[in-house]
């Protein structure tokens, strides 16, 4: 299926993961500069940021690896 | 009842039955949002980066559904996906059209109820099954050229027991998808207040959308989005709850402190007898009844599953995507059963008291005291440990595991009803285009009647005490029919279509017979310490036998077929097609004993 004029479905989830991290990492990071931290258990481990990096991270990979194209 | 009213007892009631089957904020809520809140009371409040999350999510299928529609143009681009999948999106698709949201809640709530137990039902009531279909019977469905697991039965025994099968599965899968999807929606709607209608017409029309726009490979390919989507969103919550715990010896001092006597964390001692353990559960029927009746019955012979591995693009991936599949199920218990021991001593009251989650019955009972049932460990702990942003990515994997599940539903019934049904009786020898057609509406009307079936579940609760019961009426049976057709030369037309017959009233009968007379478990299940799970367990093991025994009976008094047409079909007449040797880390072999290696390992652990 790579190998063909498709799309590969890596692709979309690259777009999907990256689009996801950009946003909660940014949350992450707006909740440590402003020190408003969510109502939630083990809030201070802000796991906004780094799952939100790993999100994006991951996502940066497939867009790279499988984009269209290649 | 009126179905937007209220997320009542008699709501959750409800929902008890559909789960428990074999079942926050940046500060800114948009106004769409809080238009689909009720004013039941719900777990969950979603931000506006929340829905932002979600909305994103439903965007990105309908791009997918319309990227591929220029692809479903051949009947078997769009039943079959053109037979091009790789073995890796074969294999996930494979998981993630049984991985479902409602299985995905029900199993933590079980696992909060149960303990470890509920592990069963991810390991040795999947992985063996899973390995047998990639390894053994792989082959036969592939070189045949099948459409379809009913097809594969034409071909064996011819028309009569291919109509049985058919039917009955295409009743069973539209009423499945019914139930499903009321269930998401009632979920939904006591985890975050929103209306029942609102819920299935949006996700049961992007459904249909991309499904009857790009046909099986946009409902692959969006399996795969939603199988990634499902551990991003839920990965979180057992990684937090283990910190929160003290990791895994943590989790077991506090469970053994504040439940002691009572067995949460192994696998197999107290299986010795029925009322050993709380699930009512012997390990003879763990092991036969649900480890080869109902697990080979489902992951061998159940369409909705063997069609997105007949979608590969070659006998090796064909076999290999089982085998890929095989590790994610091993570890979907992390996501699943991990979280519900996690809730069982994290989870408090406002006031640092231990919560003590309840069933449905007792919820619904005692309307107004803040209880929370079972069913509801998932969302809770979403809750507890998600933000913005995350809890929006947790609701979303809970929309895309009900997608993915209803997705695989529609495409497996436009199939079956194209191919095993419409085509053989109705119109026999129409154009290519034709059949595309009608697929295309067959997946259409495959939604329509399932949100009929929907709202008849709304209106008629009693109808969901059954539809387990029902659907495992099939399952046991055609196993059977399958079993005997694939490795035995000398099994008949005759005796294929007479076992499964049998089979399927045997299963009949004696979930009647039980139904009405409770004092026959003891002589079904084997023992009246039996429970429900015990019961279902034996039905398909007599029913597997019954079914096993007249295809050798009546094959013994009838004619069988001549060797040379049994080639591709059964084992011993059968010349594969060889393969081309690989490297063995490429072998599916090698890695189907790692995957055994790994399933007795765990089962060793958690003995």
């Amino acid at each position: 299926m790579e190998g063909s004029r498709e799309i590969p479905i890596w692709f979309f989830i690259g777009v999907l993961l990256s689009v996801y991290g950009v946003m909660i990492l940014g949350y992450g990071l707006w909740e440590i500069v402003t020190g408003h931290l969510a109502h939630v258990v083990l809030a201070r481990l802000h796991a906004p940021v780094w799952w939100g990096a790993l999100m994006l991270l991951l996502g940066l990979f497939y867009l790279v690896r499988f984009r269209p194209g290649r | 009842m009126c179905p937007l009213h209220g997320a009542d007892g008699h709501d959750r009631g409800k929902m008890l039955s559909m789960l428990t089957v074999p079942v926050l904020s940046l500060g800114i809520s948009l106004p769409s949002a809080t238009a689909l809140a009720l004013s039941a009371p719900s777990i969950a409040h979603l931000t506006g980066l929340d829905v932002a999350v979600i909305v994103i999510y439903f965007m990105m299928v309908m791009w997918i559904g319309y990227y591929l529609k220029s692809r479903a143009n051949t009947s078997e681009e769009f039943f079959m996906a053109g037979r091009e999948m790789t073995a890796w999106i074969a294999g996930l698709s494979f998981v993630s059209a049984n991985l479902g949201s409602l299985e995905l809640m029900g199993w933590a709530g079980s696992a909060y109820q149960y303990g470890i137990l509920a592990a069963h039902w991810y390991w040795i009531g999947a992985i063996p099954a899973m390995l047998f279909l990639g390894i053994v019977m792989m082959p036969f469905y592939y070189v045949s050229k099948t459409h379809s697991v009913p097809g594969y039965l034409k071909l064996r025994f011819g028309q009569g027991s291919s109509t049985v099968a058919a039917v009955s599965f295409a009743f069973m899968t539209i009423l499945m998808s019914g139930v499903n999807m009321f269930s998401m929606a009632l979920v939904m709607k006591v985890v975050l207040g929103w209306n029942i209608t609102f819920s299935i017409v949006v996700s049961s029309l992007a459904v249909a959308a991309y499904v009857a726009l790009g046909g099986l490979r946009s409902a692959i390919f969006n399996e795969v989005l939603q199988f990634v989507l499902i551990w991003g969103g839920a990965l979180l919550v057992p990684i937090l709850g283990m910190i929160d715990a003290g990791g895994w010896t943590g989790l077991k001092t506090r469970i053994l402190h504040d439940f002691p006597g009572q067995d949460y964390l192994h696998l197999w001692r107290g299986l010795g007898h029925f009322h050993d353990n709380p699930m009512g559960v012997h390990w003879t029927g763990i092991i036969f009844g649900l480890g080869f009746a109902i697990s080979f019955g489902y992951w061998t012979t159940d369409f909705l599953v063997v069609q997105r591995v007949l979608a590969a693009n070659s006998l090796r991936s064909a076999r290999m995507a089982p085998v890929i599949g095989s590790f994610f199920k091993m570890a979907v218990p992390f996501i699943v059963i991990l979280p519900g021991l996690l809730a069982l001593v994290v989870l408090h009251n406002p006031n640092g008291s231990l919560m003590h989650l309840v069933g449905e019955d007792v919820v619904s009972a005692h309307p107004g005291m803040g209880l929370h049932s079972y069913n509801e460990v998932l969302p809770l702990m979403l809750v507890r440990y998600c933000g913005p942003g995350l809890l929006g990515l947790g609701i979303t994997a809970l929309i895309a595991g009900f997608m993915s599940g209803m997705a695989g539903n529609v495409s497996a019934f436009a199939a079956v009803w194209t191919y095993d049904i419409y085509q053989p009786m109705l119109r026999k020898n129409e154009r290519d285009e034709h059949y595309v057609a009608v697929g295309r509406w067959a997946t259409v009307l495959g939604v329509v009647v399932s949100i009929g079936a929907a709202y008849l579940v709304m209106h008629a609760q009693g109808i969901m005490d059954y539809v387990q019961a029902l659907f495992s009426f099939f399952i046991a049976p055609l196993l059977g029919a399958i079993l005997m057709g694939m490795f035995w030369k000398r099994a008949t037309r005759a005796g294929g279509f007479w076992g499964l017959l049998t089979g399927t009233v045997t299963s009949v009968s004696l979930w009647a017979w039980v139904h009405f007379d409770p004092s026959a478990l003891r002589l079904v299940a084997l023992s009246p310490d039996a429970k429900d799970m015990a019961e279902n367990m034996y039905r398909a093991l007599w029913s597997l036998s019954i079914t096993l025994l007249v295809t050798f009976v009546v094959s013994l008094y009838t004619s069988p077929r001549p060797e040379s047409e049994l080639n591709g079909l059964v084992y011993g007449a059968t010349v594969l097609p060889k393969e081309e040797s690989v490297a063995f880390y490429k072998n599916e072999l090698f890695w189907a004993a790692v995957a055994v290696v790994v399933f007795v390992g765990l089962n060793v652990m958690f003995w």
